[in-house]
Formats: C-alpha cells, sequence, structure tokens
C-alpha cells in the first residue's frame, strides 16, 4: 500500500490545504491514435489494470464531497469504457460540468444523443493538423474526415464545441489553416496548445519542438486571429514555455486546485507526475480521496514553500510561479526539487537553449530521426 | 453589444448556473472555466430565463429586498453578462 506516510507534519496538518476543483479522470490509457506528443506516460503499457465502474463512481462522489465541479473524461480515449454513459450520468446528478476530451474516434451520432441525455456538458475534439495527410500521419490512423464529421454533430446537438489542436514543428507552418478551419467548423472554443514537454513529446522533442522564429510567426497568426473572431469564439492559447524566461505556475499551484486520476487508480496531483520519482502516489483502492488530497505524502510534497531551494527560496515571485513545473525540473535537470529551468534565474537554464539548439540541429539533418509513435509496442520496448 | 430593454433576457444554454454547496456561492460553469459570483450578480441570473425583460428583472429584485434605483446597477452588470457570453437576448 502506497502513499499515505506522513513525513512532513508540518505542511500535512496545515489548515489551509484548499479542496479540489477540478478532476481528470483518465479512464483508460487505450487509444485508437498514436500521437507523439501523448501526455501519457512512455511507460503506460505496463499498468494493465483499470479501476471497476463502481471505483469510479467512488471517485466522483468522494471528489464532488469535497467540492470538484470540472469534470473531465480522459485518457487514452475515454470512449474505449463501455461504461461512459453510465458514468457521465452519475457525474451529472452529482453536480459535476463534465467534459469529454476525446480523438472523436469511433464518436457516433448516436453516441453523441445518448451522452446528451446522460447529461453531457461539453465535447473536446482533437484535431491533429489542417489537412488529411498530415493529421492522419500525426494521429497514426485515418481520422481526419470523421473528426470534422465529429465536430459538426457536437455543435448540431447543442454542445458548446471545443476544437483542440496541439502545435508543434511539423504543423506551425498550418496554423492559419487551423486557425480557418476552426472557423468553418464553428468551434465555440479553441484551443492551441503548444507542445508541453513530457512523456512521449520529451521522447520527441528533437523533432516536435519549433524554431522561436516559427513561434513568433504563428503567435502572431494566432493573435490577429483571437481579436477578428473575439465575441464568437474563444480562444486558449497554451504558452510554449522554452521559450519563456519565467516558468508556467504549474497546476496552479500542487494540490491546491486539480486533481487525476489515473486508469488504474493511481491518483496524482499533476498527469505528469507519475514521471516523477519517489513520490509513491497513493490509489483510491486504498484511500479516499480526502485521505489522499489532504494527508498524503504525494499531496503535500509541493504544498508551500518549505520543499523550496535556491534561486526559488528568496525569489520575489515565488508566490506567483510556486518555482514552476516540477516534472520539468526532473526531466531536464535530474532533480524535481530545482526550480524549473525555464526560469532565466536557474543555474540549469541553459538546458534549454541545448534542447532548442539540438531540435534545430535535427531538423536540418540530412537525416532526420523519426517519431516515435505513442502505441503498446513502443511503450514496452520502452518501459 | 448593449442590453435593448424591451427583448427577454435568457441565461446561455452552453453555460450552466448552479449553486456550489462547497463555495457556498453560485458559479457559472463553462469549457475550462469557472466564474464564481456575489449574492446580486446570481439573483440577477437567476431571473434571466427568457421570460422577462430588463424593467421587470429590476422590479422584481427591487422587490424582493424592498429598494429602488437599481436600475444602473442590474443594467451595467447584464451587459458585462452579455460580452461574457453567460446571457442573450434573440
Amino acid at each position: 500500500m502506497a502513499g499515505l506516510t506522513k513525513t512532513n507534519p508540518a505542511t500535512a496538518l496545515r489548515a489551509d490545504i484548499t479542496p479540489p476543483r477540478w478532476l481528470l479522470a483518465e479512464l483508460t490509457y487505450a487509444c485508437p491514435l498514436q500521437c507523439p506528443y501523448c501526455a501519457n506516460p512512455i511507460d503506460y503499457a505496463k499498468y494493465q489494470t483499470e479501476l471497476s465502474t463502481e471505483d469510479w463512481k467512488r471517485v466522483l462522489t468522494q471528489a464532488r464531497k469535497m467540492g470538484a465541479v470540472q469534470l473531465g473524461f480522459s485518457g487514452g480515449e475515454p470512449l474505449s469504457r463501455k461504461d461512459l454513459t453510465e458514468l457521465v450520468k452519475h457525474a451529472r446528478v452529482l453536480g459535476y460540468y463534465s467534459n469529454l476530451i476525446t480523438s472523436g474516434y469511433g464518436l457516433t451520432e448516436e453516441k453523441i444523443i445518448q451522452l446528451k441525455e446522460a447529461g453531457l456538458d461539453h465535447i473536446q475534439v482533437s484535431v491533429q493538423a489542417s489537412t488529411r495527410e498530415l493529421n492522419d500521419h500525426i494521429a497514426g490512423t485515418a481520422s481526419f474526415e470523421h473528426k470534422k464529421e465529429v465536430a459538426r454533430l457536437v455543435k448540431k446537438h447543442g454542445y458548446p464545441m471545443v476544437l483542440c489542436v496541439v502545435i508543434h514543428r511539423e504543423n506551425i507552418h498550418q496554423m492559419a489553416e487551423i486557425l480557418a478551419m476552426a472557423e468553418e467548423l464553428g468551434a465555440d472554443y479553441l484551443e492551441l496548445a503548444n507542445t508541453q514537454y513530457y512523456g512521449w513529446a520529451h521522447a520527441n522533442r528533437d523533432l516536435l519542438l519549433p524554431t522561436k522564429e516559427q513561434f513568433e510567426q504563428a503567435e502572431a497568426i494566432a493573435q490577429a486571429f483571437k481579436e477578428k473572431v473575439a465575441g464568437k469564439m474563444k480562444i486558449y492559447y497554451v504558452v510554449p514555455d522554452f521559450y519563456e524566461d519565467r516558468p508556467k505556475a504549474c497546476m496552479n499551484g500542487w494540490g491546491t486546485t486539480f486533481l487525476t486520476i489515473a486508469p488504474d487508480g493511481v491518483a496524482l496531483p499533476c498527469h505528469s507526475a507519475r514521471e516523477l520519482p519517489g513520490l509513491n502516489c497513493p490509489n483510491v483502492k486504498d484511500f479516499s480521496v480526502e485521505e489522499i488530497w489532504n494527508d498524503s505524502k504525494a499531496f503535500n510534497f509541493f504544498r508551500g514553500i518549505e520543499w523550496m531551494k535556491e534561486p526559488c527560496r528568496s525569489c520575489d515571485e515565488k508566490d506567483k510561479d510556486f518555482g514552476g513545473c516540477h516534472c520539468q525540473a526532473y526531466l531536464l535537470t535530474g532533480d524535481m526539487h530545482n526550480a524549473d529551468p525555464v526560469c532565466s534565474k536557474s543555474p540549469n537554464h541553459g538546458v534549454i537553449q541545448q534542447a532548442i539548439d539540438s531540435a534545430a540541429r535535427n531538423a536540418l539533418s540530412a537525416i532526420e530521426k523519426p517519431l516515435l509513435f505513442r502505441n503498446s509496442k513502443n511503450s514496452r520496448l520502452l518501459s | 453589444m448593449t442590453i435593448k430593454p424591451e427583448l427577454p433576457v435568457q441565461f446561455s444554454r452552453t453555460h450552466r448556473l448552479q449553486w456550489e454547496d462547497a463555495q457556498q456561492k453560485h458559479v457559472i460553469l463553462y469549457p475550462e472555466g469557472m466564474v464564481e459570483l456575489n449574492q446580486s450578480s446570481a439573483e440577477i441570473l437567476k431571473l434571466c430565463d427568457g421570460t422577462r425583460n430588463l424593467a421587470q428583472i429590476v422590479s422584481e429584485l427591487e422587490q424582493k429586498f424592498t429598494t429602488s434605483g437599481l436600475t444602473n446597477d442590474i443594467t451595467a452588470f447584464l451587459e458585462v453578462a452579455l460580452q461574457n457570453g453567460w446571457i442573450n437576448q434573440n
């Protein structure tokens, strides 16, 4: 049984622990797509067991009781779960505002209607590019036309339609066409998510990270479009933090707002935290959500500022960004207690430029490395 | 975008207004977001059911809270709500 040793009572017993507001329910790691920037862990194939319907219902009930209200059904592809409609129904009765985060693959009009009747609030459909050829290449699956059809059906049945496009070097030149596609499909919200380099994206970084010039051009196009569609379409732009000089306030602060439950029931303070060593994240099969949120070592690990080293500890911006992202610190510096190296005050900030240079070299090289697609075979190979 | 006084005001079908016990307040929920409301904003939005226009909302709230002169405050709030897409008038 993992995770409930209170190694630091000073933080574990603090009265100012805020309750979770957002619950990300990763129902399964199964997915028909193979996107090379997937946020799932590289070694996902070794986590074969999935929570039962009753486990998920209990988790939803417990988290709702604490105050969680925004709920994302994610994965993998959440549509692979046969009990999705039943879980949506349970979530609606509890009063969640629920979101289906899907590739759209296999989603029929009948299912869209069924989920609406069950109480689903919105559907976020991912599209990989503005052309069929590139979309199907990145997704590793022929899916472009169907995704567009799903987007139209989502809209037709009265859901707010959220289109999500992950941006990287392979599709960043299509920014203008991607925006035109969103407009044509009538998206109410468009999430333009510059790739964050965790999981599979970390492994593929040399092939996915654009140059600063590419980012700036694409951002200018997106900015102009945002002004043009103001009042009609809302744009969420996830910034490319490798080109920032201050880190993101990751997860709005560790253990303050976000709770992710992985397919096998492991509770995570952020969906990448599975990659961090020694956190010993607890499982909802062993503990209640309340015990996990309030008392587990994992959720208390980076709460507050006690854990901080320099330059964060004495930094006057530590209440703003909380030291940035611990997963990024771990992946790029080998120590999750370090400041996020995106910060220009970090003594390790040079690793960011090295990553940028390495990606640029790869882009210019005669023999570019192939993309590593996210599938069970590659996952087992790399576990 | 301004409020048309003669038309009824309708809360958006793609947003949800609900009471949150844990927060002891009303909130508006929409994709990727949540707005926490104070009591007076919630009272106004609860009346935006597609049957009442501005004057009717004002008079109902003035009666409920036995006060007068709410027109300007309510209009200003509804214009913010309209700009944010929380309400519409068709």
